[in-house]
């Protein structure tokens, strides 16, 4: 029997870190359904949540291992589930069930090239628009952008810690590079790991509200057989969590939902700039595309051109205002991704039509060569 | 005359029912009311403490029922009350879960979370109020309507064949398989009680008349629904389960038909698994 956190030097791949990170967050549920390139994530936690007390199931579908995480969460756990595109879809609805009931919980989404069965074998960053907008209905939701096995382990208790925080699902936003790629993990002694665990409620059973949230906008949380008898629902709900089936009800509801994160985004978002001081030209990348950009970024400095990177570790929620306040002061964007323009139509919506804002992407299989984003700058700039 | 008006003696369920919630939604001639309260009263003679009890539905006319009880209770999406109530019962063994839902949303949407759940023998007890037809949206068919009869998307009538639900329970590994109408409220609540006893995936079907949406369409008034529970079904608790379509010309079979001991799926998980671990 191991322990949660495995302190030392290990050399695994992105999914096994992943699934390390999950363990040494507290993650004590898993459900699952295999699907390539995400399968080792769950193999390895199948393996490891004994040791931990915890528990694993493969069930049927996505949608069903989706669902059950939502159940396990209510009993006070930290739970997560792993997939790529085709699962990714089908666990939408229930994405949706979490943000409204305000249940946290961790999605892991090695992407591969889309749409439908796409590229199975091959790494994209094509679910990126489908993480913000894919359920139904307005939501804010948090996704982390990792590049290497080394943050596929830091970035899942980032995120996990994120989702306690905030009651929200948190979507790790993997690709098939990084979910495969076999690197140097180092893991740190437990007393290193920062976890955070949900707030529970204090005060009388009696005149518990559910979603009564406190000052930072976010309610405490019970679990089952704690004695407050919650009742959770997807339906437009108040306070207590009753149904309520009126205008001002999803008014309040919403505002709410929406104000817990978009007030915290100073907490919440995280990005990594690269000699972006005296850039001109600002690359604007995530997860495995961040990588090649830096080696971009060099090579456009070796040719005299004041390029700089802007690495988003959250995607979502989209730093607007960091992109309006670069626009100010620099001469273009170029975003790298491995897609036909998600990310970059963010880019272009903050920067506004005054600057040119360029793709160096494509339809998925691969990374992004740093070679394309010196093309465009040749081109444009 | 100065009235003195007596003080109403409180709901006999008070103490397991959000009575802030009520009234509730269901219609008048509904059967989904008579099934909840049976339920209830299982809960409560169990004698088994309220915070250890669980409810999960999913969507429909039925599935309100987790609004209603005062429990720890969850309404969740369409069909998958039962792999939610699934990550409860393995998360938290402990927790005796009860799902409590409609047939549109255990067998046509939710149709493959309830084979599998069945299949892994997890210790969950589902009670199926069967109206033969989606009452909330309006009166479709559903995967229980009978062949032949009316409904909103079948005018002419039904060209499919309905499941045969304790069948399909017990095909799929069921470790408790029951059927019984809303009328039969004793024998449903002694039903809920060997359900929860039984270590292991419980069924238990309720017939329950919608008289809105498919007793107008079919010409079968509230009252003759009743009558036809009463009057037109046999108690035969050895019944060879592949006879149990529903007819009520040739007779409904009602009974509590399969009752087994095999270790359920979080018995076999932590023998396996927790306690090798440790």
């Amino acid at each position: 029997m191991k322990p949660a956190v495995l302190t030392g030097k290990h050399f695994i791949n992105g999914d096994v870190a992943c699934a390390e990170g999950a363990i040494a967050a507290g993650c004590k549920f898993f459900g699952g359904y295999p699907i390539t390139p995400a399968t080792e994530v769950a193999e390895h936690i199948s393996e490891r949540l004994p040791d931990v007390g915890g528990t694993f199931i493969q069930m049927e579908d996505e949608i069903a291992a989706m669902t059950s995480i939502l159940g396990a969460a209510w009993t006070g756990a930290k739970t997560m589930t792993s997939t790529s595109g085709p699962g990714f879809s089908l666990m939408m609805e229930t994405v949706g069930l979490a943000v409204v009931t305000e249940t946290p919980c961790v999605v892991v989404n090695v992407q591969r090239a889309g749409p439908s069965t796409g590229l199975p074998t091959q790494g994209a960053q094509g679910d990126m628009m489908q993480a913000k907008w894919g359920s139904h209905g307005d939501y804010e939701i948090i996704a982390i952008a990792p590049s290497s096995p080394q943050e596929m382990f830091d970035f899942t208790i980032i995120a996990f810690n994120l989702s306690e925080k905030y009651r929200t699902p948190v979507f790790i936003m993997s690709d098939e590079i990084v979910g495969h790629m076999s690197e140097k993990v180092v893991i740190p002694k437990p007393s290193k790991i920062k976890t955070i665990s949900r707030k529970k409620p204090k005060g009388p059973k009696n005149k518990f509200k559910l979603y009564k949230p406190d000052a930072d906008g976010v309610a405490p949380m019970p679990a089952i057989g704690d004695g407050y008898k919650v009742h959770v629902t997807g339906l437009t709900h108040d306070e207590i969590g009753y149904p309520v089936m009126s205008i001002e009800a999803q008014e309040e509801m919403m505002t709410r939902l929406l104000g817990k994160i978009r007030n915290n985004i100073d907490d919440i978002i995280m990005t990594e700039q690269y000699l972006l001081d005296d850039a001109d030209i600002v690359i604007v990348s995530y997860g495995v595309s961040s990588r090649t950009s830096y080696t971009a970024v060099d090579m456009a400095r070796e040719k005299g051109v004041k390029a700089g990177l802007l690495r988003l570790i959250t995607v979502w929620p989209f730093p607007d205002a960091l992109i309006k306040e670069l626009a100010q002061r620099v001469k273009g964007f170029i975003t790298v991704e491995i897609n036909l323009g998600q990310i970059c139509r963010e880019v272009q919506r903050c920067a506004g039509t005054d600057i040119p804002s360029y793709l160096a992407g494509h339809a998925g299989g691969a990374v992004v060569p740093p070679e394309d984003v010196l093309s465009i700058i040749k081109e444009n700039f | 005359m100065k009235a003195t008006a007596a003080k109403p003696l409180p709901h006999p369920m008070e103490d397991l029912i959000r009575m802030d919630r009520i009234p509730h939604i269901w219609c008048s001639g509904c059967g989904t009311g008579s099934v909840f309260m049976a339920c209830l009263s299982a809960i409560k003679e169990s004698g088994i403490p309220y915070n250890e009890f669980s409810m999960v539905s999913g969507i429909g006319c039925s599935g309100r029922g987790a609004g209603y009880i005062n429990v720890d209770s969850f309404h969740t999406t369409h069909g998958r009350a039962i792999p939610f109530a699934t990550g409860i019962k393995m998360a938290k063994p402990d927790l005796n879960v009860i799902v409590f839902s409609g047939d549109g949303d255990l067998f046509a949407i939710g149709g493959n979370h309830f084979i599998h759940a069945a299949r892994r023998n997890m210790d969950i007890t589902v009670i199926c109020v069967n109206n033969l037809i989606y009452g909330m949206t309006g009166g479709q068919v559903a995967a229980t309507t009978p062949h032949k009869a009316k409904s909103s998307t079948t005018a002419a009538g039904n060209p499919e064949t309905p499941f045969n639900l304790p069948l399909l329970a017990y095909a799929s590994g069921a470790t408790f398989v029951a059927r019984w109408t809303m009328l039969h409220s004793r024998d449903i609540a002694d039903a809920v009680q060997m359900a929860l006893n039984n270590k292991g995936f419980s069924f238990i079907e309720v017939l329950s008349p919608c008289p809105i949406n498919y007793g107008r369409r079919n010409k079968e008034k509230a009252l003759e629904t009743l009558r036809l529970y009463h009057d037109n079904t046999i108690i035969k608790s050895n019944a060879d389960l592949s006879e149990l379509d529903i007819d009520f010309k040739r007779g409904v079979v009602l009974g509590n038909f399969i009752n087994k001991e095999k270790p359920s799926h979080d018995e076999q998980y932590s023998k396996i698994y927790h306690a090798e671990a440790g």
